[in-house]
């Protein structure tokens, strides 16, 4: 959880000072979910994710090196600069894309359960999406599938209230997104998305029913975004501003996943204070390495522009 | 060598693909049903069992995601579009995701899948039963369009959509599919992006693709009997286009028809036009002219739809009107 925040809050200068140009869309607050979700799967399970992707692809074991030089649009990137921000992958964390057609992944992530299903594979494929995404149809269409198939798949939906400036009462006439899979027949659960360690403890349940062929599941996290919908908050394009009152993001702020955690592990003695500032301290030294390295490493060669449209047999 | 109808090639070929390549499976709404997909399934699901040939509800967009991600997940699906209208709802899939993934993530993951769409037209069906996207997919980078005319093409082309490591658009007319030829029992595969001379000839090139094929053939029949001597190319593929075969044809009659089933404003007889002119200019000797659907929906009423669909007359008619065309000049300056 430290290393996602301290690596998404990284990008805001960046971000303010033009170095980095690409849309980012920073998962500071919700790293619980990312965090306790890919923490209960096994190195061979699949992940696909959403414009706000950054936090699963670090959960998943994707190299925050990689990360960061994609973000600065450089060869060295995950994407090797041809993606940027909101296409990062790890094919071989089993981290396998990202997209920021909102709902543009389940589908994927519904043929990579399929796929395992084939092979008789005990793999699970977990498809995260944000909140907006229930209002597109192929997730629907996506939910009758994989329970009609039975296959193995976590529909994980991190409510974070707010479709880009859209909140959900203006969205859904009530606020029920777990609510979508019971007539499907899904196993359907609602959780606060701000506690990691509920975050686990659900996740493994539904990992455990996945593999044993009683999946699909769908989760509905609760939690909230404390940056903008993109870049460090919604006015970085004066265009708006963040829609948001000010006691509604303090009040969540009082939330924050981490403090939570950091609270508990100091409560029942599992860490010092200390523990907790060489943790930071280590995770700061990473992330600023990977800056460093990013910045001084070189852009895709112009070149090579028409590169990688197809691949060679 | 045998006889072998259109269908029953493309059936030859799923087979065959499934049985030497576990990763290959066919998803699709009809997969069950001849109503849908004729007989290119039969015998698939007795075969090779449900799990591998799954037929689905009505939900291209889910569909063809799954199929995508299953590419993704180291599978090579065939996905079918029974009615390649219907395939407007896949859409998102097709072009956002399949078609640019292997190069938005720098060439680290591809998507080996066909998606084979079948054009069902005629027959009173009007204006959501009769469409032909073909040029819609050729625009989009990332993407093979093929479109068989023959059924040696129809086996051939599929088991290489198959092996292909890029999303590949395959394309079949309905109206082929009881059309017959010789096809090898074997597997083979005939190549992406390359055409082939279906007539040699000397006084004018029509470049056709898919159900045009046969049409062009016809009237190359019939002006032979007037003296036009017309080399009749099968371009096989849409993207990538064979610009040599057509470069080396035009360089050698001067005079180039384009006969293609699908619209005419930035269709592919437009983009075999611009290319043409773009290369060989100098050796027309005439405008290039384009057979096509003229820009209107399909028509429901069997007297509309008569005047709609070009056939080998129209070819004729256009032939006719490109061989007298004379732009001046000493005669063709390239051969």
């Amino acid at each position: 959880m430290v290393r996602i925040r301290v690596c998404e809050e990284s990008f805001v200068e960046p971000i303010l000072k033009g170095e980095v140009r690409c849309p980012v869309h920073l998962y500071s607050g919700q790293e619980a979910i990312a965090t306790g979700v890919c923490l209960a799967l096994s190195g061979g399970d699949y992940v696909f994710s959403s414009h706000r992707s950054h936090g699963h692809y670090l959960a998943k074991g994707g190299s925050i090196t990689e990360l960061i030089a994609e973000i600065y649009g450089k060869e060295a990137g995950c994407s090797r600069g041809r993606g940027g921000s909101m296409h990062i992958i790890a094919p071989e964390m089993g981290m396998l894309g990202s997209a920021p057609i909102v709902a543009g992944t389940i589908p994927l992530a519904l043929g990579a359960a399929l796929a395992s299903k084939i092979r008789k594979e005990k793999r699970v494929t977990v498809s995260f999406f944000g909140d907006g995404a229930a209002g597109e149809g192929v997730l629907y269409e996506s939910l009758n599938f994989a329970a009609l198939k039975k296959l193995p798949i976590i529909f994980a939906c991190e409510n974070n209230f707010y479709s880009t400036h859209l909140p959900i009462r203006e969205c859904r006439p009530e606020n029920n997104i777990f609510e979508i899979g019971k007539p499907f027949c899904i196993q359907s659960y609602r959780i606060d998305g701000n506690d990691v360690l509920k975050v686990y403890e659900v996740s493994k349940k539904a990992v455990g029913q996945c593999r044993k062929g009683q999946g699909p599941v769908l989760i509905e996290f609760i939690t909230y975004r404390m940056r903008g919908h993109v870049g460090p908050d919604d006015n970085i394009q004066g265009t708006h501003t963040d829609i948001r009152s000010k006691e509604e993001v303090e009040a969540w702020l009082k939330k924050d996943p981490i403090k939570r955690f950091e609270a508990f592990l100091i409560k029942n003695r599992i860490l010092k204070n200390e523990d907790l500032r060489r943790i930071n301290q280590e995770v700061e030294v990473e992330v600023k390495e990977a800056h460093r390295y990013a910045k001084m490493s070189p852009y895709p060669n112009p070149n090579e522009l028409t590169k990688y449209v197809f691949k060679e047999n | 060598m045998k006889k072998l109808s259109y269908s029953l090639a493309i059936n030859e070929a799923l087979h065959q693909m499934m049985e030497s390549d576990p990763s290959v499976f066919l998803i699709g709404q009809g997969v069950k049903s001849p109503w849908y997909v004729g007989n290119t399934a039969k015998g698939l699901l007795e075969k090779f069992g449900p799990e591998r040939v799954i037929d689905t509800p009505v939900s291209e967009n889910a569909i063809t995601g799954t199929a995508v991600g299953a590419a993704l997940a180291g599978m090579r699906p065939v996905v079918v579009h029974p009615r390649v209208d219907f395939m407007m709802y896949a859409m998102d899939p097709v072009i956002n995701e399949a078609a640019n993934w292997h190069y938005m993530f720098g060439g680290k993951s591809s998507v080996p899948v066909v998606i084979w769409g079948i054009i069902n037209r005629g027959g009173e069906q009007a204006a959501q039963h009769s469409q032909s996207i073909h040029a819609i997919f050729a625009h989009v980078p990332g993407l093979k369009v093929v479109m068989p005319s023959t059924p040696y093409d129809a086996k051939g082309l599929m088991i290489s959509a198959i092996k292909d490591d890029n999303p590949v658009i395959y394309m079949d007319d309905r109206w082929l599919y009881n059309l017959e030829g010789e096809v090898p029992k074997e597997t083979f595969s005939v190549p992406i992006g390359k055409g082939v001379v279906r007539r040699h000839g000397l006084n004018i090139t029509v470049a056709a693709i898919s159900y045009m094929v046969d049409e062009s053939m016809k009237a190359s029949m019939e002006l032979e009997k007037e003296g036009i001597d017309a080399e009749v190319i099968d371009l096989r593929s849409v993207k990538p286009l064979d610009e040599n075969l057509l470069f080396e044809s035009v360089k050698k009659t001067g005079r180039l028809v384009v006969a293609d089933g699908g619209w005419k404003t930035c269709g592919m007889a437009a983009e075999v036009s611009a290319r043409v002119s773009e290369n060989v200019l100098d050796c027309l000797k005439a405008p290039i002219l384009r057979v096509t659907l003229p820009d209107v929906p399909a028509p429901a009423s069997r007297v509309l739809e008569k005047a709609y669909y070009p056939t080998f007359k129209t070819i004729i008619d256009a032939v006719k009107v490109c061989y007298k065309h004379e732009r001046g000049g000493d005669g063709p300056p390239c051969l």
